[in-house]
């Protein structure tokens, strides 16, 4: 009992830990993932499992070469959760290498080159998938339409095996085209919204889930149910998914209403996407978000912001990827603008001041 | 009444099912009590006994030195055996001048004692008996109480706040002692309006502490002047500031006290101490400490003299075990213990040893910038950027960060997922700070007596030269005139 | 082409010319770093440096010749602080700090003779001839110039032992690095 370091309080503490914080997020992901999972079939499984994999060596090789200890890292479940939110945000039936690659890139140019856990600026998954949608452009957008095991319709566990393995024989048999990918396109050629939209888009599905895109974002209500247990678990707080999604809502809205034949209206902004997992997963990463909560709902509003942007203006139909990274960029500057005002004292710094020292009695 | 929420705070288990129902019982009398000279924020008191006296129950063996100081009397009747270094409540466990006193066992008051009505009193008569009997701070800070009543006669105070808010895990010693000596409390109260003449009381206590303040209302009935007030049970409602905005709104700017907003703050516990030591003229002798803790076999609120060894109480109460780690105070802020060796003090409420599960170590692991520190700091902090601050060495961005404006509260390291210990970091800045503090102006100093010396030097120098020269002028005159 | 290489050849004058003229108009005589460094230092002259006294060291500092770490009687506040001005790296052992060292005199062995007295840059040393001399904790640098005139060697820096107003938090290990 004699020690030599006397150890300051608190003496009691919360019952919580890194580990615990990651692993709640993961298992609020976990009925979206099982949902994209089953959607399409034996290739996102191993296109899935193979990313986790990926990270977790990737993690493993960074810590040894680091000289830190293995277990307390690996067990934290950051690289976990790392590789499961690139997986996420992967065409399903992108060949294995993709995986490996952004899982790679994630873990050891978005996470371990700036010093490992809690060190990154950016979203590592973010990064990853940005780098791989900008290098591999034609593997990043091959969307397939949903095949759910069980019905048939999809491949089998060697078919399977073979399109994570080898990549899609016939491409033009199975691809399918994103709700956002297919606005964009249809704009280019010069069709409206009201012709264009209802042919891929059906609100009901896009809430579901039942609809072409990445690996794990296609279900808005279950990444939704997944976003409010983790608000309720107090890992997250509402500011920065509120900002974001109502930003998009407010923008995408007064845009629908001025034109609604140019501009998507905000169930279809909110829907589709990343917007969703964006919201809820990405922009709220602890590591990368303000810590302040005047700082979140700013960070929240400029991801928010940049999402409408990129989709209607950019270059690419989706853009919650390219929205978190800049903001993330910016947190530094939005943490410094919003820190809370400090007890006894004003926003300046100075001590505060009362007119009177309180009621003056008359004596 | 309208309340106000301070930002951040945190809900630590309470615990305190394990002692609120325990009623207040006497420790039996030790042998040998060890009473530290410095139980209070100040100067320490000057012994005026010497080894071998014997010395009667309430006799003053230290007298207070000083402005900002409090005398000590001895808890029991008894001898002298040394007046030695002992170690003191603290977590260096480094030595104090203290006072052993060898009790004979017969508890024999010393004729001091002189019951007056103190509303007969004047109020510099009142702060004069509270400082007579070395009455301090009883919840932990251990300012001397006379001095905080005496402000009243230099600052216009408004309100006195009485702090019940005891938010502490495991503690119950105020909570007790309120459903019990309710009355006495009060009339404390009434004595400390009346001293430092102020017309409104404020009596805060925790939602969670509902018989206290049945009992309490019920005490200060008669009084209109005294409002006993339910407050939120939230951490740190028991720190001064955090009490003071919650009742009235009012933030004590940062570097003022609370008489400069025109706020007066006493524990129950002093105000206890209080009537008792102005009403019959004893002197604070003994205080109640919740002993509890998983490595407690049977836990108590126990009224325990002055100097008795925690070791004592432990051995009283039974311990299960080699408890993981020994603390006096509560397990937020509470002080660990280098071992149970140490003597109970004016500040000391509790004797909490703690298990292993209890403690719940955990290695620390890097920050993931999760941000609830900065939800729970109560000052509003970014505890996360004053630790790298305090870890990169950079102290000057620490202080402009707040590093003064921090409680020690610890609501930010016990909310860390990443067990960091923030605290420490902070507390090791603080030190830091005092450290360059003084080496700073011990330099200045030096710098000043150096000059002066130089200048000394030169000086004795010149005259010399002068002397000389005046000499040599007179000797060539002298050798001129012969000429 | 021919465009771009006047349009460069022109800024490129004018903004050397600029740069010309504003080393000139906002030249600075003497280097004010060497006074500020000298205001730093503890200006007791002691020598401890290795340089006569503190003005060639502020001097030595400025131009990088000397280690922030040389003044022990300015000790680790000093170090710091000169670190940060000058915008070096400072290696000092962290936690593990020994404290200042004063001086001390063993009075079984003082013989008064006053020459610590006179040798103390900052009169830290009470005393008159043939008695034994004290020295004022307050007042003294631990620069150790009474230490080398003192006859009897009965001074000696020693530390200053920790008691409970001096104890200090000490600075938690780093985590799981």
């Amino acid at each position: 009992m004699n020690s030599p370091a006397p150890i300051a309080g608190p003496h009691t503490h919360a019952p919580d830990s890194i580990a615990k914080v990651m692993f709640t997020v993961v298992l609020a992901l976990l009925p979206a993932t099982l949902f994209g999972i089953w959607q399409f079939g034996w290739p996102a499984l191993f296109l899935f499992v193979i990313t986790l994999l990926a990270a977790l060596l990737a993690e493993a090789a960074c810590l040894h070469i680091a000289g830190r200890p293995q277990k307390p890292f690996l067990l934290d479940g950051s690289a976990l959760l790392t590789g499961w939110l690139l997986a996420m945000s992967l065409p399903p039936w992108a060949p294995w290498w993709i995986g490996v690659v952004g899982a790679l890139f994630a873990i050891v140019v978005g996470k371990h080159v700036f010093g490992g856990l809690g060190q990154n600026p950016f979203n590592p998954a973010m990064l990853a998938r940005v780098a791989l949608l900008i290098s591999f452009p034609v593997e990043m957008t091959l969307w397939v339409d949903p095949s759910p095991f069980m019905t048939g319709t999809g491949p089998d566990l060697i078919e399977g095996l073979a399109i994570t393995l080898f990549g899609v024989k016939n491409i033009d048999a199975v691809s399918g085209a994103t709700v956002l990918g297919h606005i964009k396109t249809e704009m280019t050629r010069g069709h409206d919204l009201g012709a264009s939209l209802p042919a891929l888009y059906d609100m009901q599905a896009a809430a579901v889930g039942n609809s072409s895109g990445s690996l794990g974002e296609t279900s808005a209500l279950l990444i939704l149910g997944g976003g409010v247990f983790l608000i309720l678990r107090r890992v997250i707080t509402w500011h920065i998914p509120l900002a974001m999604l109502g930003t998009v809502a407010l923008l995408a809205g007064g845009f629908h209403l001025a034109d609604p034949l140019r501009y998507a209206d905000p169930a279809v902004h909110l829907l589709t996407g990343a917007l969703m997992l964006g919201a809820f997963f990405i922009a709220t990463d602890l590591v990368t978000s303000p810590v302040t909560r005047l700082g979140q709902v700013i960070f929240g509003a400029g991801c928010g912001a940049l999402v409408f942007v990129i989709r209607t203006w950019g270059g690419f139909p989706e853009g919650v990827g390219f929205a978190v990274l800049l903001m993330n960029a910016a947190t530094p500057l939005i943490e410094h603008y919003t820190r809370p005002r400090i007890f006894g004292r004003s926003r300046s710094g100075a001590p505060r001041e009362y007119p009177e020292p309180a009621e003056r009695k008359e004596h | 009444m309208r309340l106000f929420r301070f930002r951040g705070g945190v809900h630590p288990e309470g615990h305190k099912e394990l002692t609120e129902e325990r009623p207040i019982t006497q420790l039996p009398l030790p042998e040998r009590l060890y009473v530290p000279v410095q139980q209070h924020i100040g100067a320490p008191a000057k012994p005026v006994v010497t080894a071998g006296d014997p010395v009667a129950k309430g006799a003053l063996i230290a007298t207070a030195q000083g402005a900002l100081s409090a005398s000590v009397h001895a808890p029991t009747s008894g001898r002298i055996a040394a007046i030695e270094e002992h170690p003191a409540p603290h977590p260096s466990g480094l030595p104090v001048p203290t006072i052993v006193i060898e009790s004979d066992g017969e508890d024999r008051w010393a004729d001091t004692l002189d019951s007056v009505d103190p509303f007969t009193l004047t109020p510099e008569a009142i702060a004069g008996r509270v400082a007579a009997a070395g009455i301090v701070g009883m919840g932990g800070a251990t300012f001397p109480s006379a001095v905080k009543l005496n402000l009243g006669r230099t600052q216009p105070l408004a309100t006195l706040i009485i702090n019940g808010g005891e938010c502490e895990p495991y503690l119950t010693c105020d909570d007790r002692l309120m459903r019990e000596q309710a009355g006495t409390v009060v009339d404390g109260i009434r004595i400390m309006l009346h001293a430092a003449a102020i017309e409104r009381a404020l009596v805060g206590i925790e939602d969670n502490k509902p018989a206290a303040l049945a009992a309490m209302r019920k005490a200060a009935q008669a009084f209109p002047g005294i409002d006993i007030v339910a407050v939120p049970s939230l951490y740190p409602m028991g720190s001064e500031k955090q009490m003071i905005y919650a009742l009235t709104g009012r933030e004590v700017p940062a570097g003022k006290r609370p008489g400069d907003i025109g706020v007066l703050v006493h524990n129950v516990a002093t105000a206890h101490a209080v009537s008792r030591a102005v009403r019959t003229g004893r002197p604070l002798l003994s205080r109640v400490v919740t002993v509890s803790g998983g490595a407690v076999r049977d836990r108590h609120n126990l009224e325990v003299p002055i100097g008795t060894r925690v070791s004592e109480l432990l051995r009283h109460c039974g311990v299960t075990g080699e408890p993981a780690r020994l603390l006096m105070g509560g397990p937020m802020m509470g002080m660990v213990l280098p071992h149970a060796e140490v003597p109970v003090v004016k500040g000391s409420n509790g004797v909490i040893a703690l298990t292993t599960a209890e403690v719940a170590p955990h290695a620390a692991m890097p920050c993931i910038r999760c941000g609830r520190c900065v939800g729970a700091c109560p000052v509003g902090l970014v505890p996360l950027d004053l630790m790298s601050r305090v870890r990169g060495g950079d102290l000057d961005g620490a202080v402009d960060s707040g590093l003064v404006d921090c409680l020690s509260c610890g609501s930010c390291a016990y909310v860390c997922p990443a067990h960091l210990p923030l605290t420490q970091y902070f507390n090791f800045a603080k030190g830091e700070l005092v450290i360059r503090d003084q080496e700073r102006r011990k330099a200045e100093f030096t710098r000043t007596l150096a000059a002066e010396r130089q200048e000394r030097l030169e000086r004795q120098r010149r005259e010399k030269a002068a002397a000389m020269a005046a000499r040599k002028a007179k000797k060539m005159a002298e050798q001129g005139a012969d000429a | 082409m021919v465009t771009a290489v006047v349009a460069l050849t022109i800024i490129g004058l004018v903004l050397g010319y600029l740069l010309g003229l504003a080393a000139r108009r906002f030249h600075v005589e003497e280097d004010p770093l060497i006074d500020e460094i000298a205001g730093m230092l503890p200006g007791t002259q002691c020598g401890q440096c290795g340089f006569p006294g503190c003005g060639q060291a502020a001097a030595a500092l400025a131009s990088g010749q000397a280690s922030v770490t040389c003044c022990p009687p300015g000790g680790r506040a000093l170090a710091e602080a000169l670190a940060r001005r000058l915008g070096v790296p400072i290696d000092l052992p962290a936690g593990e700090e020994d404290g200042p060292r004063l001086a001390l005199v063993d009075e079984s062995l003082c013989i008064g003779c006053v020459k610590c007295y006179k040798a103390c840059p900052t009169d830290a040393i009470v005393g008159a001839p043939k008695q034994i001399h004290v020295v004022m904790q307050r007042a003294c640098t631990g620069c150790g110039a009474c230490i080398d005139v003192c006859p009897t060697e009965c001074l000696t820096l020693v530390g200053t032992t920790a008691t409970l107003g001096t104890w200090r938090w000490p600075k938690p290990l780093p985590e799981a690095a």
